[in-house]
């Protein structure tokens, strides 16, 4: 029998972390231009509404009302795949992060997660590779040679750090003994939290996650000081909206990512002993969790406006000589550690 | 031989391993980085705040009347051959009877225009004028969407007659007399 129920509960989840999704990208641009503005101490865009909040809404009307041009040589079809492609798996990641702990309405238990998947990071790492399609697609569909050598740079930059990124994550599974998500966040209740055993896993990972977001200071696939815009140099309009709003989606996911694998998701030490009923503990776990992801998005437009960009060489040399022989290193020790001392 | 004492001694040192992991020093800039939040913004916001500007600035012209309101410029055309932009153009008229409280002298202009595309505010037109006539002040051209809106003609340029309407063109007016 189809438990209605069970879906109800999965589409009122699925639209709600959908608009938030969107709405925290749209307010992550905003974010990212004040932050910029008051480390260069400027103001930043205050003149839509009040201290500018509107300036979100304003950018997606130009985006819509901008015309859409298509390139002669382009190829038609892949040019609007690469983009749509793109969106839709940094969208999609979010199915499997738990958001908080479950709600209770009598009987009826609304779990936080859209799908416990038992193999949940393999499918976050499968996702987040096929996304990288939507960059090497549009770069190579657009036919025009900044374009191209922007997808070139962004594939090669992200199979590059996909390795150690793996990596880190093997050494957090082993700890963990599971590929659930949920599982991995449980076992980090309290203060047990996973960045305190593998600092040297989270720093390889923080980096990747860098890597993976295009962010700087890897921002080789749409360097603008070489490349004009990188993969997206033929796009317009509401195309190159869906680019740069992935970008922010992508963020957003890793910085989620992020507080779950390392930093204990929804968990708060303290959280269990206030003896709060079910209900207001899955809502203060939600707000712990996004307090978490909102540092790390902080941190992410922190960095970026800190450090200058790579280069490509540089780049390469982190990721093959630095990275991936740290990594693996890191799941040595880590299981030398689980078979000898534990 | 030494210029100055701002040269330095250039090194080609090798990183030691501390400064190769770059950590300590990312750390450092981030730190930098931060601390700017706090800072002071250089930001005028500009509609609403401005910027003091001093008494010699070349901005905006204006045509100036003597005490009793009338017109100082005769149309006497020094300003337009002096102008290196070519941006000034004017037609004369003669003053007729009973128009002795409007102009000042026997000949005024009966139409005077600047074209504020091509004036590169140089002042020039002012150090021609023998009649005290034009001087550039310390207002700003404002934006506009049109082209021919920047056609400034008599009735951008004459200051009015009420005392609250006249511009204060002391600040140019010493500095003319500083250089003479
Ligand atoms: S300021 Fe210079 S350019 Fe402008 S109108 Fe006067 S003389 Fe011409
Ligand atoms: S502004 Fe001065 S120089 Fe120009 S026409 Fe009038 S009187 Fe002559």
């Amino acid at each position: 029998m189809i438990d209605w129920w069970l879906i109800l509960d999965k589409v009122i989840l699925v639209v709600v972390i959908f608009v938030v999704s969107l709405a925290i990208a749209a307010y992550s641009t905003y974010g990212e231009r004040k932050i910029a503005a008051v480390i260069q101490d400027r103001i930043g865009p205050d003149r839509a509404g009040p201290w500018g909040i509107f300036q979100p809404l304003a950018d997606g009307g130009k985006f819509f009302f901008k015309e859409d041009i298509t390139p002669n040589a382009a190829d038609k079809f892949l040019f609007i795949l690469g983009p749509s492609l793109f969106i839709t798996t940094a969208l999609m990641t979010s199915a499997i992060i738990p958001w908080g702990k479950s709600f209770f309405f009598g009987e009826h238990e609304f779990s936080l997660q859209v799908a416990d998947l038992n193999v949940g990071i393999l499918y976050l790492l499968a996702v987040v590779s096929i996304g990288g399609y939507g960059i090497m697609i549009g770069g190579w569909a657009s036919n025009n040679k900044f374009a191209l050598l922007g997808a070139l740079r962004a594939s090669s930059q992200m199979i590059s750090y996909e390795v150690p990124m793996g990596m880190a994550i093997i050494s957090i599974i082993l700890m963990s003994n599971s590929l659930n998500l949920r599982e991995i966040v449980d076992m980090q209740q309290g203060f047990h939290w996973n960045v305190f055993y593998q600092p040297l896993g989270f720093l390889i990972f923080l980096i990747c996650a860098f890597a993976e977001c295009n962010r700087a200071p890897f921002d080789l696939p749409e360097s603008e000081s070489e490349l004009v815009g990188g993969y997206h140099t033929e796009y317009s309009s509401m195309k190159l909206g869906f680019f740069l709003f992935a970008e922010y989606i992508n963020m957003f996911i890793s910085s989620t990512i992020i507080a779950c694998l390392f930093f204990g998701g929804y968990h708060f030490p303290g959280i269990d002993s206030l003896g709060l009923s079910p209900n207001w503990a899955a809502i203060v776990s939600i707000c712990v969790l996004f307090a978490k992801i909102f540092f790390f998005i902080f941190f992410f437009m922190w960095v970026r406006w800190t450090l200058p960009r790579f280069r490509y060489d540089q780049l390469m040399r982190l990721g093959w000589k630095v990275l991936i022989p740290l990594s693996i290193f890191n799941v040595l020790a880590t299981g030398a550690w689980l078979t000898f001392v534990k | 031989m030494q210029l100055t004492n701002r040269s330095k001694v250039a090194s080609v040192k090798t990183l030691n391993w501390v400064e190769q992991i770059y950590l300590p020093a990312i750390i450092k800039g981030m730190i930098i980085t931060f601390s700017h939040i706090f800072r002071k913004k250089a930001t005028v916001k500009y509609p609403e705040q401005k910027r003091p500007i001093a008494g010699v600035y070349r901005g905006l012209h204006v045509l100036k009347r003597d005490e009793q309101g009338r017109e100082n410029c005769t149309a006497c055309g020094l300003c337009a051959v002096a102008c290196p932009a070519e941006a000034i153009t004017m037609e004369a008229a003669e003053r007729q009877k009973g128009e002795e409280n409007l102009y000042r002298e026997e000949k005024y202009a009966a139409m005077y225009e600047i074209n504020m595309l091509r004036c590169i505010f140089c002042g020039l037109c002012e150090e021609a004028c023998p009649k005290d006539a034009i001087y550039l002040t310390d207002r700003i051209l404002p934006s506009n969407y049109a082209r021919n809106k920047f056609i400034y003609g008599k009735d951008l340029l004459v200051e009015g007659t009420a005392p609250d309407q006249r511009v204060d063109v002391t600040g140019r007016k010493k500095n003319y007399e500083m250089n003479v």
